[in-house]
């Protein structure tokens, strides 16, 4: 038997860990220019990641709480990808204004990956608790469902550090591959949404 | 068999001095070794020879070396032909060094140029203070350290309207590219620190599936380059100028002129315009390095 809903619902979790990891690794790349390879940019690019995870992870759990559906899990995929998009064109303004702006690189870093970066990334990080949600159907199956999931999206993230580290870099131009994630998630958009569908 | 010993030590002793960049020597006993957020640094003692090393990976290598009784003498190759720059720029004013090492480079051109002001940009506290405390190197007034990544600082320093009549670029390790200072962009913002009569001078890799690329992107950045090799190193200086590149008879005459200053060195300064390629020769279509397109690691071990 075909089961649509869960394959959308893990193709989602899947594709949300790998473009977390795909994009927190591209940030080192889009901040360098700007803020250099010091140790305190990347820890300013995880801190930010971790934050936003975080913050995610809360929201995607309250909101949970109020008839959940593939639906609405599409949405929160739609507007990663708009929040995501301004950072093909937006981000080279952004970071000279931060940098005029702040003399200390720490914070500058710190600064630059909070307005670039923590927007998708809240969004993203919403997706785990809402997708355990809709596929959790009797409390005893919980721990099992949630277990998958998150095995399903640490591959994705695993993935998505390996391609880009290893190929993407060395086949595209980042804002070639930040379009490609971009692109992702619409059609993670797109498979949530037909997932609802789907009898 | 004694020939092959010889020979054998030489080749080896010729491998220990072409590091730096590129080749391996992992002798002498290592006399103090700390570690530091990007690398762990080492100084090795083997007989008079000090050596500054940064433990990699897969071995380690030298990136600045000093002979106690000879203490001008530069002993590794490539940091002789850094000194190369003075060809194209003899009596510069500001010069800016990018990577300290053990600052033997920054301490020969302050003796070479008394009336220099040389700012030097490190990114690792750490080597500063073991090229201090091992390696007679000394901030002063005239020799100020900047610890700070050099991409940031340029944009600082051009923001500042500071300007250098030459920039040596030696900040790549063995083993590690920072990629960020092997793009055009990176190349022009250090063309914008230059005066009118700047030069550049960049410590860089020979053989590697790298060099077609970083030389598109030098040419790009700053029109004809010199390729300067030589045999008894595995590495590679591009010399580049704001103004079109001095003429070979210039070139000559000056380093006839530098000549004496340079015996302390060590430094065969009057050989090295031979080895001057004006041509270098690459694949004229191939990509540019940019902060968009910069996997200069990768490349390189593409052989």
């Amino acid at each position: 038997m075909f089961h649509a809903r869960p394959i959308a619902v893990h193709a989602a979790a899947f594709g949300g860990g790998f473009v977390i990891m795909s994009l927190e690794l591209l940030g080192g790349r889009v901040l360098a220019p700007w803020f250099g390879g010091s140790i305190h940019v990347w820890g300013s690019i995880i801190t930010v990641f971790m934050v936003s995870l975080a913050a995610g992870y809360l929201i995607g759990g309250r909101l949970s709480l109020r008839r959940p559906s593939l639906d609405k899990l599409a949405g929160a995929f739609l507007c990663a990808a708009v929040l995501l998009y301004p950072l093909v064109h937006l981000a080279e303004p952004a970071m000279r204004w931060i940098f005029d702006a702040i003399e200390d690189p720490r914070y500058g870093s710190l600064a630059a990956s909070l307005v670039l970066f923590a927007p998708p990334t809240v969004l993203l990080g919403m997706i785990s608790p809402y997708a355990v949600r809709l596929l959790v159907r009797t409390a005893p199956e919980s721990g099992r469902v949630a277990g998958t999931l998150y095995f399903v999206s640490t591959l994705g993230s695993a993935a998505g550090t390996l391609g880009t580290s290893f190929y993407f870099v060395l086949w595209f131009d980042v804002d070639t591959i930040l379009t490609g994630l971009v692109a992702t998630l619409a059609i993670l958009a797109a498979v949530a949404f037909a997932g609802g569908r789907a009898r | 068999m004694s020939a092959i010993r010889r020979h054998g030590t030489t080749a080896a002793a010729l491998l220990c001095l072409a590091a730096g960049v590129a080749a391996t020597c992992a002798h002498g006993q290592v006399i103090h070794r700390e570690p530091s957020l990007y690398q762990t640094v080492l100084v090795t003692e083997r007989g008079a020879t000090v050596c500054l090393q940064f433990e990699a990976r897969s071995d380690v290598r030298n990136q600045s070396c000093v002979d106690r009784r000879r203490p001008r003498r530069l002993v590794l190759p490539y940091t002789r032909m850094l000194l190369g720059s003075l060809l194209l720029m003899p009596d510069p004013e500001t010069i800016l060094v990018v990577g300290l090492g053990g600052g033997v480079l920054p301490n020969a051109f302050a003796e070479l140029l008394p009336d220099a002001r040389i700012d030097v940009v490190e990114i690792d506290p750490v080597v500063v203070a073991v090229a201090e405390r091992f390696f007679d190197f000394r901030a002063t007034d005239r020799m100020r350290v900047f610890v700070s990544d050099a991409r940031v600082f340029t944009r600082r320093a051009r923001g500042r309207e500071t300007r250098y009549d030459l920039v040596v670029l030696d900040a790549f390790g063995s083993e590690y590219i920072p990629e960020h200072l092997m793009t055009l962009e990176y190349f022009r913002e250090t063309r914008g620190l230059l005066t009118e009569r700047g030069v550049v001078a960049a410590n860089t890799f020979q053989d590697s599936g790298l060099r077609d690329h970083e030389s598109e992107t030098w040419y790009q950045a700053f029109g004809p380059f010199i390729d300067f090799t030589r045999d008894v190193s595995l590495n590679r200086i591009v010399l580049a100028s704001v103004a079109p590149l001095a003429d070979p008879s210039t070139v000559a005459r000056r380093a006839r002129t530098w000549r004496r200053r340079m015996e302390p060195y060590g430094v065969s300064i009057v050989d090295f315009p031979k080895t001057f390629d004006r041509n270098p020769r690459w694949d004229r279509t191939i990509e540019a390095l940019t902060d968009q397109y910069a996997p200069a690691n990768l490349l390189r071990s593409r052989r």
